[in-house]
C-alpha cells in the first residue's frame, strides 16, 4: 500500500491555500499520496476538492503553500509543467473536443511530435491491453460519455503519468461500465501508479481505495482508512454531521389511479447531427407515484425532458397528456396551466437567468401561472408579493445565501438547485418533471430535495425524475424505467428493480423485448 | 478568343483580393475569434501600399507596406480583445469604422495622384502561349500568392499539427487551456495573420485592381469576405469556389449591364450576392460535415482563471 521504498511520497503537498475574492477555497491543505496507492478525495459540494486538483494541475494557481514531488518543491504553474513532471488528470466535464476525431484528440495532449498515425495505432494498441476499446477514427460528438472517457484515460495513460488524477469518474458510467475502470485502475495501481480517485460515491471509495483525505469548508478534517470505514461513518466526516436518511412511505391502489401524465408513441427527429432521435416512448405516471428514468447520460434524456416540457411542440398533440388533456401542442406556459411544472438539467441559463435575482427568476418562470398573484391590473409587477413567495420557498427549502435576494448565479449549485427545485413545489402542481435533480449537488441538500420530491407524489402528485444517479432512483422512485438510444424500457417496480438488472438495459441490453430484437436481426 | 481570355482574367483580379481576406480570416475564425474589422484593416492596407508605393516609387514597398499595415492594425483588435477580452463584434465593427476614417484622413494628399501598378508576371515563351499562356504564366504576383495561401492554409489546418492545435482552440478554449495550450499565443498569431491577409487584399486593391487611392475603395469587399468564410462553413476550397464565383458573376453582370440587356440594374448588381449564397448553400447541404468544421467557440471571449 504505502510503498515508500525511498522514505518519500510521490506527491506531498503543505498549506495550500486558494482564496477567490472573499472566500477561502482551500484553507492550508497538506496531503500525501505514496507511490502505488490509491488516494480518495472526499468532500460535499464546493468543499474545494475541485479547486485543489486544479492546483495540482497547474489550472490555477495557488496563494501560498508548497508542493513537493519526489521530496522536490516544484511550482506547476501550468498543465503543461504538470504533464512534465508527470502529472495526468481525468476531468468531470470532459476536456475533449467534439468535432475532432479520438486519435486528433489524443494527438492534441501530445507533444512529441509523432504523426497522427502512429498515434492511432498506439492508442488502439494501449486501449486493447487495458480492456478499453476504442476507433481512433471515430469522431468524439458520436460517441457515448463512457467511450469519451475511455479516449480521456487513454490519452493520459500515453503521457506515461506518475500519478492520475481522476475527478468523479464513475458519475457518468453504468455499473458495468464502472466495474471496467476499478479493474483499469487496480491494474496501474499493480504497476506502481499513484491515482488521486475523487468522488461522492462512497461504496465505491471503500472498495477501491487505500487512503482517503476529507475536505469540508477548504479544511482537511480527517485522513482514514476507507476500507474500516462505514459508507455512513465517511458520509458523516464529509456533512460534518449525520445526513437524513430518505423516507419512502409505500403507496397503495397505484394500479387503479389516475394517470396525470401520459406519453404515447412519441417520438423525435434528431434535431442536430449529434442528438439522439426518440422512438415510440410510452409512459404513464399515476397520481401518488414516483417514476425514476435511468441511463447513461446523452441517450436521449435531454430530448426525451423537451418533448415533455414543451420546449419542443409534438407534430401530435395526443402524444404528450396532462392530467386527461392533449398537451402535446401546448407551449411550456400551456403545460403549466395545466398544472405541470418542470426542471430543466442545467440550473444557470435554463432553469435560472444567472444575472436575475432570485425573485425575479420566479416571476420568471410563475408571472402566468400565478400571474392574479404576482401581476397586478395594467401589468405592473406586485414586488411585495414576489419578495413573499421568494421567501417562503426559501424557507421551505432552507436555501443558503450570502444577500437577502441575491443573484441566481451568486448561489452555489446546491442552494440555487434547492430554490429551482422549492419555485415549482411551491405551486403544489400535480404533474413535476425533473431532470437530473440532485446532480453536483452536496449530501445534505440532496436529501432535502429527494424527500421533498416523495412528499409531493404522496400528496396526490405524478413526480417523473430523469436521472444518472441510480441510488438516487433507487432512492426514490416507486418504478424504474431505462432510457436506451432514444427508446424507453417499461417501467420496473422497485420491489423487483437491481442494480444489476438495471445497468444491463443501460448497456443496451433489452430482456424485455427479446422477441422484438430477434425480429429486427 | 482574346475577349473570353480578358474575361477570365478580370475575374481573377475581381476574386483575388477577397480569396486573400477570406483566407486570412477563415484561419482567424479557425482559432475560434470572431474580427469583423477585415473592411477597416483591408482599407488600411489600401491607403499603407499606394502610399509607401507613392513615397518610395516602388510598388513592392508598396506591397511590404501594405501587409504590415493590415498586420499593425490587426494587433490593436488583438490586444483589445485577446489581452483586455472586449466583446469581439463591438471591438470589430470599431475596427472597421477606425480604419474607413483613418486611411480617409492619412489619404487625402494621394487623391488623384498617378499610381504604379505592380508589373505582371512576363515569362518569355510560356506567356505567349495562346489562352493559357497568359492565364497561367501572365497574371499579377498577387495572384500567384493568393492561390499558393490557399493551398498552404489547407495543408496547415488539416496536415500539420500545430494546424490541428489552432482548430482545437476554435473547438473549444477551455479544453485547449486544460491541455496546456497556450489560446492566448494562437490567438494572437491567428489574428496577426488574418491582419495580415486583409491588408495584402487592400493592397491588391490599390496597387493592381485599380493602382490610385480613392477613398473607401474597399467598397464593401471586407464584408462579402467575412460572409464567404461563413458560407464556405469554415473550409479553404469552399472559400476559393466562393470567392470565384462572385468574381465571375460580378464580372458577368457588368457585361450584362454593357450590353443593355433588358433587365433592371440593381438586380443585375444584385446577382453576384444571390449566386455566392445560393451556390455556397447548396454544397454546404451536408449538415454534419458543417457541425464538425463550424469552430463552437467562435466569438466568446476567453479568460482562463488563475
Amino acid at each position: 500500500m504505502s510503498a515508500n521504498q525511498d522514505g518519500t511520497n510521490l506527491l506531498e503537498v503543505r498549506g495550500l491555500t486558494k482564496i477567490f475574492g472573499t472566500l477561502t477555497a482551500c484553507d492550508h491543505i497538506d496531503l500525501d499520496i505514496a507511490r502505488g496507492e490509491i488516494h480518495a478525495l472526499l468532500g460535499e459540494n464546493g468543499a474545494g476538492k475541485s479547486t485543489l486538483v486544479k492546483m495540482l494541475f497547474g489550472s490555477l494557481e495557488p496563494n501560498a503553500g508548497e508542493i513537493f514531488w519526489n521530496g522536490q518543491a516544484v511550482r506547476i504553474s501550468s498543465p503543461g509543467v504538470a504533464k512534465k513532471l508527470g502529472i495526468g488528470m481525468v476531468f468531470q466535464h470532459f476536456s475533449l473536443f467534439e468535432a475532432l476525431t479520438a486519435a486528433e484528440n489524443i494527438a492534441l495532449s501530445l507533444d512529441d511530435g509523432s504523426p497522427i498515425s502512429s498515434i492511432a495505432a498506439k492508442a488502439r494498441a494501449l486501449s486493447f491491453s487495458y480492456g478499453l476499446p476504442l476507433d481512433p477514427e471515430s469522431l468524439v460528438g458520436d460517441l457515448s460519455v463512457g467511450e469519451r472517457q475511455r479516449i480521456e484515460i487513454i490519452r493520459c495513460l500515453l503521457q506515461t503519468p506518475q500519478l492520475i488524477i481522476l475527478d468523479e469518474p464513475t458519475s457518468v458510467l453504468t455499473p458495468q461500465e464502472a466495474d471496467k475502470l476499478f479493474e483499469t485502475l487496480e491494474r496501474l495501481r499493480s504497476e506502481g501508479k499513484s491515482i488521486l480517485y475523487i468522488s461522492h460515491r462512497l461504496e465505491e471509495v471503500k472498495r477501491i481505495c487505500d487512503r482517503a483525505t476529507v475536505l469540508r469548508h477548504g479544511k482537511v478534517v480527517g485522513h482514514c482508512n476507507p476500507r474500516e470505514e462505514t459508507a455512513s461513518s465517511l458520509a458523516r466526516m464529509m456533512v460534518g454531521n449525520e445526513v437524513q436518511a430518505v423516507v419512502r412511505a409505500p403507496v397503495e391502489g397505484i394500479a387503479t389511479a389516475l394517470p396525470l401524465l401520459e406519453i404515447r408513441n412519441l417520438s423525435r427527429k434528431p434535431a442536430t447531427p449529434f442528438s439522439i432521435p426518440l422512438k415510440g416512448i410510452n409512459l404513464n405516471v399515476r397520481a401518488g407515484e414516483v417514476i425514476g428514468i435511468a441511463g447513461v447520460a446523452g441517450n436521449g434524456q435531454g430530448e426525451f425532458f423537451e418533448s415533455v416540457s414543451g420546449e419542443v411542440l409534438q407534430q401530435d398533440a395526443v402524444s404528450v397528456r396532462i392530467r386527461g388533456r392533449d398537451a402535446g401542442g401546448l407551449t411550456i406556459t400551456g403545460r403549466r396551466l395545466l398544472g405541470a411544472a418542470f426542471v430543466p438539467e442545467e440550473r444557470l441559463g435554463h432553469g435560472a437567468a444567472p444575472r436575475m435575482k432570485l425573485s425575479e427568476n420566479l416571476l420568471l418562470s410563475r408571472h402566468a401561472t400565478d400571474g392574479k398573484a404576482f401581476v397586478g391590473s395594467g401589468g405592473m409587477v406586485k414586488s411585495a408579493a414576489i419578495q413573499a413567495a421568494s421567501q417562503r420557498i426559501i424557507e421551505a427549502m432552507d436555501v443558503r445565501k450570502s444577500a437577502p435576494d441575491p443573484e441566481a448565479a451568486a448561489l452555489s449549485g446546491g442552494n440555487l438547485q434547492k430554490f429551482i427545485v422549492g419555485r415549482e413545489l411551491d405551486r403544489r402542481p400535480s404533474v413535476m418533471v425533473v431532470n437530473q435533480p440532485t446532480w453536483g449537488v452536496d449530501a445534505g441538500a440532496a436529501a432535502h430535495i429527494r424527500q421533498a420530491l416523495i412528499e409531493l407524489s404522496r400528496s396526490g402528485s405524478a413526480v417523473l425524475v430523469i436521472s444518472q444517479d441510480l441510488d438516487e432512483l433507487f432512492e426514490i422512485s416507486d418504478a424504474i424505467a431505462v432510457m436506451h438510444n432514444g427508446e424507453l424500457s417499461k417501467p420496473m417496480p422497485i420491489a423487483e428493480a437491481t442494480f444489476e438488472k438495471v445497468g444491463l438495459l443501460m448497456g443496451g441490453a433489452e430482456p424485455g423485448h427479446a422477441e422484438h430484437t430477434l425480429e429486427t436481426a | 478568343m482574346d475577349i473570353t481570355v480578358n474575361i477570365l482574367l478580370t475575374i481573377a483580379t475581381a476574386a483575388t483580393p477577397l480569396l486573400i481576406a477570406a483566407i486570412g480570416e477563415l484561419v482567424v475564425e479557425r482559432s475560434g475569434v470572431l474580427n469583423l474589422g477585415v473592411e477597416g484593416m483591408m482599407i488600411m492596407g489600401a491607403v499603407g501600399g499606394f502610399g509607401a508605393t507613392y513615397l518610395t516609387g516602388s510598388p513592392w514597398i508598396g506591397l511590404l507596406a501594405a501587409i504590415a499595415m493590415g498586420a499593425v492594425f490587426s494587433l490593436l483588435f488583438a490586444v483589445m480583445t485577446l489581452s483586455l477580452a472586449t466583446n469581439q463584434v463591438a471591438t470589430g465593427l470599431s475596427l472597421t469604422l477606425l480604419g474607413l476614417g483613418l486611411s480617409g484622413m492619412m489619404g487625402t494628399s494621394f487623391v488623384g495622384q498617378p499610381g504604379e501598378r505592380l508589373p505582371n508576371l512576363y515569362i518569355p515563351g510560356l506567356t505567349e502561349i495562346p489562352v493559357v499562356g497568359r492565364l497561367l504564366f501572365g497574371q499579377d504576383p498577387i495572384f500567384y500568392i493568393s492561390i499558393a495561401l490557399t493551398a498552404a492554409v489547407m495543408w496547415f489546418l488539416f496536415k500539420t499539427r500545430t494546424g490541428l492545435t489552432l482548430r482545437s482552440i476554435g473547438d473549444s478554449h477551455t479544453s485547449a487551456h486544460a491541455l496546456g495550450i497556450k489560446v492566448i499565443r494562437y490567438r494572437y498569431l491567428a489574428v496577426i495573420f488574418g491582419g495580415a491577409c486583409a491588408g495584402l487584399a487592400g493592397g491588391h486593391l490599390s496597387l493592381v485592381y485599380t493602382p490610385q487611392w480613392v477613398e473607401n475603395m474597399s467598397a464593401g469587399r471586407g464584408w462579402i469576405a467575412l460572409a464567404l468564410v461563413v458560407f464556405a462553413s469554415w473550409r479553404p476550397w469552399r472559400v476559393l469556389a466562393g470567392a470565384y464565383i462572385f468574381g465571375a458573376v460580378w464580372i458577368g453582370q457588368l457585361h450584362a449591364q454593357a450590353f443593355g440587356i433588358p433587365v433592371p440594374s440593381q438586380f443585375l448588381s444584385s446577382l453576384p450576392y444571390l449566386a455566392t449564397v445560393v451556390v455556397l448553400v447548396l454544397i454546404s447541404r451536408n449538415k454534419r460535415l458543417t457541425m464538425m468544421n463550424t469552430p463552437a467557440s467562435l466569438g466568446q471571449p476567453f479568460v482562463p482563471d488563475r
